[in-house]
């Protein structure tokens, strides 16, 4: 009761509706405006990424990719973190989500000491 | 000699208060003793003659005028109040479409020989009648409130004003609380002119004093001692012409925090 009136005298910490409402708007109207659908944009996405992943591997989990909008000016803004950049970029037609996955120089995976590693963990007995 | 203006008063949204700021604004402007022309673009759902109280003096409307049934001089009701200003009605019992924006710049072509201002009410919404209401306009008011939805339809207009190569746009934000802006639960000024980056003609704060003026059909500009809307009305209209005058001081008063505090108690 005290505390709620203390809140109602100095006003509550939580975010005030004006800049929820701003927020909001400034989302929708980047769309309004760039009348892209939101499909053209997700395969814009896609083919954007495709095209970057060939030449840098991105860290898939923190890349942004949104529009934007100030003083009526629509921006596609894209933010791709690299996590590092290939030696020998990938041809156009090669398969990129794949190439991401697994990676031809690394030294671990050796086919023979994975299936050995496998066999062991099986022979645990379970008490 | 000045040219003459044609402005359209437009929203996107319906309900902002389109058709109130046209007949104060009109009022204002022809009390300033311009000669002012208000066209009611809203066939259909007509309510310009409602706010301007010249309801029951309307004999023949635009369409009239367009079938040739009348002088386009005898469809204009004349304000007995304010002689500089008249009313070209629209017609009730047809739709938006049944005029086009040919027939809509022919009779503001006809207009402009006889008056200063031609204002035209918009209809809400972007079709037929939004479309008839710009097709003769070269200048532009955007009436907005402090609100999401109103906002995001005031862009949409903006954008098919540009499209429509009409870059003279203005805008107006009505029914702002300034009590709710202080508090930060409201859009201020500032937060909605720079999103729609479309400049400032002027902020009508929230004022009971339209919703009698409507009642009566007496535009707030006609009261002796004018209303604050009346006021911010007032003022839009000498920007219009040109004059600069400051915004109007809308801030709370000091005093209310006394105010709140009883409020909190009660």
């Amino acid at each position: 009761m005290i505390s709620d009136f203390l809140e109602r005298l100095f006003g509550s910490r939580e975010p005030v509706s004006r800049d929820t409402a701003k927020q909001r708007l400034r989302f929708v109207l980047a769309h309004d405006r760039s009348d892209i659908s939101p499909l053209i944009l997700e395969r814009l996405r896609k083919e954007i990424l495709a095209v970057v992943s060939r030449y840098v591997e991105l860290d898939l989990e923190k890349l942004e990719f949104s529009l934007e909008s100030d003083q009526r000016m629509t921006a596609l803004m894209a933010n791709l973190p690299i996590r590092r950049v290939r030696t020998n970029p990938l041809e156009p037609d090669s398969p990129v989500e794949e190439a991401q996955a697994l990676d031809l120089e690394d030294t671990d995976n050796d086919l023979d000491k994975v299936v050995e590693e496998a066999s062991e963990t099986a022979d645990i007995p379970l008490d | 000699m000045a040219m003459n203006r044609i402005i359209v008063i437009t929203s996107g949204k319906g309900g902002v208060g389109k058709t109130t700021c046209t007949a104060n604004l009109g009022m204002a402007l022809a009390k300033s003793g311009k000669r002012v022309v208000v066209i009611d673009a809203d066939f259909g759902l007509r309510n310009l003659d409602l706010l301007l109280g010249l309801e029951n003096r309307i004999v023949y409307t635009a369409l009239d005028v367009l079938a040739g049934e009348c002088r386009l001089d005898q469809a204009l009701v004349k304000d007995k109040r304010q002689p500089n200003l008249a009313l070209l009605p629209a017609a009730q019992n047809r739709s938006k479409e049944s005029i086009t924006p040919e027939q809509m710049k022919k009779l503001v072509r006809a207009l402009t020989k006889a008056y200063n201002f031609v204002l035209i009410d918009s209809p809400a919404g972007i079709e037929m009648g939004f479309r008839n209401a710009i097709s003769a306009a070269r200048e532009a008011i955007i009436v907005t409130t402090p609100e999401i939805s109103a906002v995001r339809d005031a862009d949409r207009v903006i954008g098919l004003l540009e499209a429509n190569d009409i870059k003279a746009m203005r805008l107006i934000i009505n029914r702002l609380k300034p009590a709710m802006v202080e508090a930060e639960q409201m859009m201020s000024v500032k937060d909605v002119q720079d999103i729609l980056a479309v400049p400032l003609l002027g902020v009508i704060p929230d004022d009971e004093q339209v919703v009698v003026s409507t009642n009566n059909g007496e535009p707030l500009i006609l009261d002796k001692e004018l209303s604050q809307a009346g006021t911010a009305v007032s003022n839009i209209a000498r920007r219009l012409q040109g004059e600069k005058v400051p915004l109007m001081d809308l801030s709370v008063p000091k005093d209310s925090f006394f105010k709140k505090l009883r409020q909190l108690f009660n």
